[in-house]
């Protein structure tokens, strides 16, 4: 703390409350040093009126000898110099001399206070052991203390205290030294609240008066001024504090008022032109010349506002607050401001800035001078406003006097700058000694170009290391980008660039477009200055599609590329590669054919939409894209974002700080071992751009300013050459490559305009086309759902022609085969379609057909194209489909074919007939065999059917097609001429119509004269024709079957008759069962071959097994249900057997089955004949069963047990039994029934209809 | 009443920007601008002593000598910005929070309109319509 000797001491800090002294001078001197030492030692509990909160404070006094002119006059409100205490001392302990001097020095003392109303004071009795000693009339002590009291303090005792031995050390001297200071404090607060109270009051009374007319702020100020002053005495910095700024405020809503047209008659004395603008002064505690000019009343706004400031700076530094200063200081740089405008204060132009600048920086010394450097690196963010408006205010300045323009300042300008420094005024002695000063700093930098440079310079660079420092780093670009404007009018633009360019990149990155519009422009002018073409030219193509720009505007930097480009190229220079970006915006690439797949050759268009962003039409003399080939093979890539249509879109630009958005993808995982899912999840793909730090996504992004990546070099290229980009839609076409088959991607996209290319780098989202390669291929494909046999049907051709081209004379070898003809057609036309299905061209076919080979010669077809004709084929059914045929047959190229040409198969009860055709094709040496599948339409059973010894044959045709036919000319003819047969047809139609999935059965009765045949070879035949073809139409249909043992041998007979004694058969009753079993035919020869005879007492036998069964469990037989039985060979000759039966229900049953067998005893030994009835009956009777083969027949399969040979031990000799065949027993009660009644003596009826 | 109001977004690009189309719009741009600043300056500050307060009024950001700079914040982090001439010594803390609240209220229904896009420029017409109500109001 500077003291400044010229100034009345009272106008210090040093300041303390005022006590006076009286009475004896020499003892007070005495203990003056302790007094003052110990007064301050203890604090105390100052308790304050108006509910202010109590505070400890610690109390210090300035000891003055009391004279009368201390005490304060009528009106005069100092209060610095006001006495709180008036203090009399006396070490009296002699009543004489009390009586004497003392009491009268006293009175005289009293009377001087009471006239001044001062009733603040204090008698202090000293009393001393030595004196007391010396003295022998002495009283007691108390007394004089007591007659001081009676006579002065009438009911304040408290006003007279003593001090014993005050100046020695005992235990005594310190209780009294205590208890004495203790009192002295009290009193001194006491007078304290009561003098400031009442000076408050007054001061209030003051204000309010404050609309009287001639009521002044100044003295007012003055007034609650002297208030903080003794705040700031008695250390209590925040009340002082609080009273300035309730001036502060006070001010301020008076000039409001003024602003809303309440003008107070004292403001106009702020309201004077402003004169001097030299800045705050903070380096003294008081600032007495301005105090004395609002005293005066003549000080103005500025004075005010700057005493005021320096008075709260002072106490806001002593309450440790110096970033409060700084806070205040910008507040009240900007109030004054405001305010001088508010109120219309005329002043010079340019002296509030000098005024702002010379203030910040004196508030950042006041800082700096009391801070330490840590502390105030800690704090820029308090420090560097002031920097800044420092900053800008010395731009202003140089604007003004022409020190920023590259000439200088001219007459003018200096004149004004005269003007200014006159403004300033001397400088003050405070600093007129040292080095630096806001003073001198202002006065240099004005004084010439290159100081001015230097300082502006330097505080600029202080102003943004601070916001680095702090992290603001918006603030400390836009610093630098006025840095920026300062080094563009100084003519240096390489440093304006830098600059410009870091100001930019944030707004680059967080996109804001019109900041970044500006900055751009200005980087253009720079680039353009230091002709930095390749820039240059990249910031012009930014700048040409910028829409914040006018149109104007944008046409001259469009304007600029374009002259540029026009240029002829220099040698060895390389082409200036530009942001595709800036040049116009991609749209969608549309393929046509859209599926973006084409054969080798084939043509394929691209179709780019661009919309360009370049206010003129831009004539690009090549619109290249480069493409990368790869020979995977097709499908390997996913095209995802092609859509269906042949389109891909390109997304729209998002703002570029937007993080693009997630392409999520299903990732599936299987197992090795098993293809299992083991893992199924979700994977994003453009992880890379998510995940970037920002700062290099910033980079990433300003490379679009800077030169853009060299263009690959590329085998294969996409080119469009000469195009006139409009502004606005454009639509680019391609003719891509496609000479080799592989996967195509673009990759590069690049637009050249003389010296100028526009390059986008990479090109999202992948864009590829596909180029394949294919072999010919032939195939043939019915027309109808199937193809039926025995008709004649259309099959298709289909020739793709693939990377073979067809030549006029080509022709198809078909090998012929008799199953399967080529029908001609005298109107056989082929069609030609291309790749995308449309037919190109009709031409007709000839086909001609030799023995062996049907040739049809093919119209010349390009390649990738589809020949189509249609043939009439028509397969023969095979006469007998129940014997495949397999044959080998040779073919036309003389191999052996070893397989079936045709083979029957079934399948749902349809004969199919594979075919396969040989096909010889002009670009293969190979034949190429083609499968064609025909359904036979019809399934044919026969049966033999037999009464008595009649014999029929019935065949039934069952149509398994889905179309309907008209059959005519049924007939049944034998095959082997059997002499006397006679095939006596019993249908009656001839024509019908077989409906789908529908039967035609049809009847004829075999008679023979002579001898019956054994077997017989019928073929039954049929025409057909679908139900609505002419008769023309019909196609043969025949069968084939054969019938074996036709003749009758056995003719069977069963009775059953009741019990004896009953007249009907009852349930659960007994009956008779007669069978008799009768022999139809001689022996004839062609039965010995399967007969067993034997020869039993000269009679020739045959043995059968006979066997009742009866499956319905109608009947339950008593006893032996088979039997053998040895039947002669004549004819006529019956054997008759009888056994019981029990019907089991009642009502007509039918007749158990009887059948018949022959029964063969087993040859080799017959000694070990078994019995043959537990030999039959038992599982391992073995059946030999004739006509096995003829299964698939129409011949009716002969029921016999289930048992067959091989599951019988084979070791074991065993009877067998041999069935007949079906024609040879006749059964005449096959299908009779009997009545039987229900059991007599049951109570309820039970009947069992059958 | 204010002379520029601004909404940006989380990344700090601007929403939504208007100023009195008196004045120049690139000075607001770049003013605003380097409020967000002393707004991540107070954000990062809030968020160490403040977070339970949920106080979104950020207060003055910074005066200029024109102009006092006003900021708030959402829960979402997006930054409201009022731009007010120094001038103009009528508009109280109390009027410029309520300013705030109206804005939040406008920018919750642009919000909530299923249409939007979030991130997108503010388009809304009602939100125009607060705004300009807010930049009319001038005493």
């Amino acid at each position: 703390m500077e003291t400044h000797e010229e100034k009345p001491i009272i106008y210090t800090m040093e300041n303390k409350p005022i006590v006076t002294y009286a009475g004896d001078q020499t003892l007070f001197t005495a203990l003056y040093t302790s007094l003052t030492q110990q007064l301050p030692r203890e604090p105390m509990e100052w308790r304050r009126s108006y509910g202010r909160a109590p505070k400890m404070i610690y109390l210090e006094a300035n000891f003055v000898q009391f004279k009368e002119e201390l005490l304060p006059k009528e009106g005069n409100k100092a209060l610095l110099t006001f006495p709180f205490l008036h203090i009399y001392w006396t070490d009296c302990c002699d009543t004489e001399v009390y009586k004497a001097s003392v009491k009268e020095d006293m009175q005289r003392w009293q009377g001087v206070l009471r006239l001044h109303g001062s009733a603040d004071w204090l008698i202090v009795v000293v009393e001393n052991d030595n004196k007391k000693k010396n003295k022998t009339n002495i009283l007691p002590r108390t007394s004089i203390l007591d007659k001081i009291r009676n006579d002065f303090c009438n009911k304040q005792s408290d006003r007279c205290v003593s001090l014993s031995e005050p100046l020695k050390e005992s235990s005594r001297s310190q209780e009294s030294w205590s208890s004495f200071l203790t009192k002295l404090r009290t009193l001194l607060l006491m007078s304290f609240t009561r003098n400031l109270g009442r000076f408050e009051d007054d001061m209030r009374t003051l204000r309010e008066k404050r609309t009287e007319p001639g009521w002044s702020f100044c003295d007012y100020f003055m007034v609650q001024e002297e208030l903080a002053f003794v705040f700031e005495m008695l250390q209590q910095f925040e009340d002082a504090l609080v009273q300035y700024d309730e001036l502060d405020a006070l001010f301020t809503q008076y000039v409001l008022n003024f602003g809303a047209g309440d003008g107070a008659n004292w403001l106009c004395s702020f309201c004077q032109p402003v004169r001097s603008w030299n800045g705050l002064l903070l380096r003294r505690p008081i600032d007495m010349e301005k105090r004395d000019l609002i005293q005066r009343g003549d000080a103005s706004l500025l004075d005010l506002r700057s005493y005021l400031f320096s008075r709260q700076c002072t106490l806001l530094i002593f309450l440790q607050r110096p970033w409060e200063v700084t806070a205040r200081a910008l507040e009240l740089l900007h109030t004054c401001v405001q305010e001088l405008r508010l109120l219309e204060v005329s002043v010079v132009c340019g002296a509030l800035d000098c005024w702002v600048f010379l203030s910040c920086l004196e508030v950042l010394h006041r800082i700096e001078g009391c801070c330490e450097r840590s502390q105030l690196e800690a704090n820029y963010s308090h420090t560097v406003g002031l920097w800044t408006y420092a900053t800008e205010k010395l731009k202003a300045l140089g604007d003004l006097c022409g020190l920023v323009s590259e000439n200088g300042p001219n007459s003018e300008d200096l004149n004004r700058t005269v003007d200014l420094l006159a403004g300033l005024g001397a400088e003050r002695p405070e600093t007129a000694q040292s080095l630096q000063s806001p003073y001198k700093k202002l006065k240099e930098a004005l004084s010439s170009v290159e100081a001015f440079e230097k300082h502006y310079l330097e505080l600029s660079h202080a102003a943004m290391e601070m916001y680095r420092a702090i992290g603001r780093l918006r603030s400390a670009r836009l610093v630098g980008k006025s840095l920026a404007e300062f080094y563009m009018r100084k003519g240096d633009p390489q440093s304006a660039e830098l600059f410009l360019l870091d100001s930019l990149k944030s707004f680059v990155s967080e996109s804001w477009s019109l900041p970044l519009t500006h900055t751009r422009r200005q980087i253009a002018e720079c680039q353009k200055q230091l002709q930095k073409m390749d820039e240059y030219l990249q910031t012009s193509a930014l700048l040409a599609s910028d829409t914040n720009l006018s149109h104007e505007e944008r046409k001259h930097f469009c304007q600029e590329i374009l002259t540029f480009a026009s240029q002829p190229e220099g040698k060895g220079q390389a082409k200036v590669s530009l942001s595709m970006s800036s040049l116009g915006v991609l749209q969608e690439l549309i393929f046509c054919p859209a599926s973006a797949v084409v054969h080798v050759g084939a043509e394929l268009q691209m179709e780019l939409h661009v919309c360009s962003l370049q206010p003129l039409p831009v004539c690009v003399q090549q619109f290249s894209a480069a493409l990368h080939f790869s020979t995977d093979p097709p499908g390997t890539h996913r095209r995802s974002a092609q859509q269906a249509s042949g389109s891909v879109v390109f997304p729209a630009l998002s703002p570029v700080s937007v993080s693009p958005a997630l392409e999520l993808c299903e990732v599936t995982e299987l197992s090795p071992s098993d293809s299992a899912l083991s893992s199924a999840g979700v994977a994003c793909k453009n992880t890379h751009l998510l995940m970037r730090r920002p700062d290099s996504a910033t980079s990433l992004q300003t490379g679009g300013t800077a030169a853009t990546s060299a263009l690959e070099e590329a085998e294969h290229m996409l080119r469009a050459t000469d195009i006139t980009l409009q502004p606005g839609h454009n639509t680019i076409s391609f003719s891509a490559p496609s000479q080799k088959p592989g996967t195509y991607t673009l990759r590069q996209l690049c637009a050249t305009l003389g010296r100028v290319q526009f390059v986008l780098p990479h090109l999202y989202p992948v864009v590829q086309y596909e180029v394949y390669s294919q072999e010919p291929q032939l195939s043939i494909q019915p027309l109808t759902e199937c193809l039926l046999a025995g008709l004649p049907q259309q099959v298709q051709f289909c020739i793709q022609t693939g990377h073979y081209s067809v030549k006029k004379g080509d022709a198809l070898q078909l090998s012929n085969t008799d199953s399967m003809p080529v029908l001609h057609t005298h109107t056989c036309s082929a069609r030609i379609r291309n790749s995308s299905g449309d037919v190109v061209c009709e031409s007709a076919l000839s086909i001609q057909s030799s023995e062996k080979v049907t040739s049809i010669s093919l119209p010349a077809t390009p390649a990738y194209h589809t020949l189509e004709f249609q043939l009439e084929v028509l397969c023969r059914i095979p006469a007998c489909p129940a014997a495949a045929r397999v044959e080998s047959e040779r073919l036309t190229n003389g191999q052996i074919s070893h397989r079936a040409r045709s083979r029957t198969r079934y399948s749902s009860g349809t004969a199919i007939i594979d075919q396969k055709v040989s096909i010889d094709c002009p670009w293969s040496i190979y034949s190429t065999l083609v499968s064609l599948t025909f359904h036979v339409p019809f399934k044919v059973k026969h049966s033999l059917l037999t009464a008595g010894r009649r014999k029929f044959v019935q065949v039934c045709l069952q149509n398994v097609s889905d179309t309907n036919f008209r059959l005519t000319n049924q007939t049944l003819t034998e095959n082997q001429d059997t002499p006397s047969l006679e095939l006596l047809s019993l249908n009656t139609k001839t024509h019908c119509v077989v409906f789908s999935q529908q039967c035609v059965f049809s009847v004829w009765e075999l008679r023979w004269s002579d001898a019956p045949p054994v077997s017989l070879q019928c073929v039954f035949s049929a025409s057909f024709a679908p139900a609505d073809a002419p008769d023309t139409h019909l196609k043969p249909y025949t069968h084939q079957f054969s019938l074996e043992r036709v003749s009758t041998v056995y003719s069977v007979r069963a009775d059953i008759s009741p019990a004896a004694g009953d007249g009907e058969c009852r349930c659960g009753s007994l009956c008779r069962l007669e069978v008799s079993i009768t022999r139809l035919t001689e022996h004839t020869d062609a039965e010995r071959s399967d007969e067993e005879y034997s020869d039993t007492d000269g009679l020739r036998t045959c043995r059968l097994l006979y066997e009742v069964m009866d499956n319905s469990s109608n009947w339950a037989v008593c006893g032996k249900s088979s039997g053998v039985v040895s039947m002669p060979t004549a004819a006529m000759a019956t054997h008759k057997v009888q056994m019981e039966i029990m019907p089991l229900f009642a009502g007509s049953l039918p007749f158990p089955s009887i059948r018949l067998f022959r029964y063969l005893p087993h040859q080799a030994n017959a000694s070990v004949q078994p019995d043959s009835d537990s030999c039959v009956e038992s599982d391992s009777v073995s059946v030999v069963e004739r006509g096995v083969e003829e299964c698939d027949s129409a011949s009716v399969r002969s029921r016999s047990s289930v048992c067959s040979s091989s599951d019988g031990p084979r070791g074991l000799p065993m009877p067998r039994r041999q069935a007949l065949g079906p024609a040879q027993v006749f059964s005449s009660t096959q299908s009779r029934q009997v009545r039987v009644l229900p059991a007599a003596d049951h109570h309820q009826l039970e009947i069992n209809v059958t | 009443m204010a002379v520029c109001i601004a909404v940006i977004a989380k990344e700090n690009y601007p929403l939504y920007i208007r100023s009195v189309p008196t004045q120049g719009e690139l000075k607001f741009h770049y003013t605003v601008h380097t409020s967000l600043d002393v707004v991540e300056e107070k954000i990062s500050g809030v968020g160490k002593a403040l977070a339970d307060q949920r106080e979104l009024y950020l207060g003055l950001l910074y005066p200029t000598e024109d102009y006092k700079v006003y900021g708030y914040v959402t829960n979402s982090k997006v930054k409201f910005v009022i731009v007010v001439d120094s001038s103009n010594t009528s508009l109280r803390d109390n009027e410029i929070r309520s300013m705030f609240r109206k804005l939040h209220n406008s920018f919750t229904d642009v919000m909530c309109n299923p249409f939007y896009n979030p991130g997108d420029p503010i388009q809304s017409k009602a939100f125009d319509g607060i705004v300009s109500a807010m930049m009319v109001q001038a005493s």
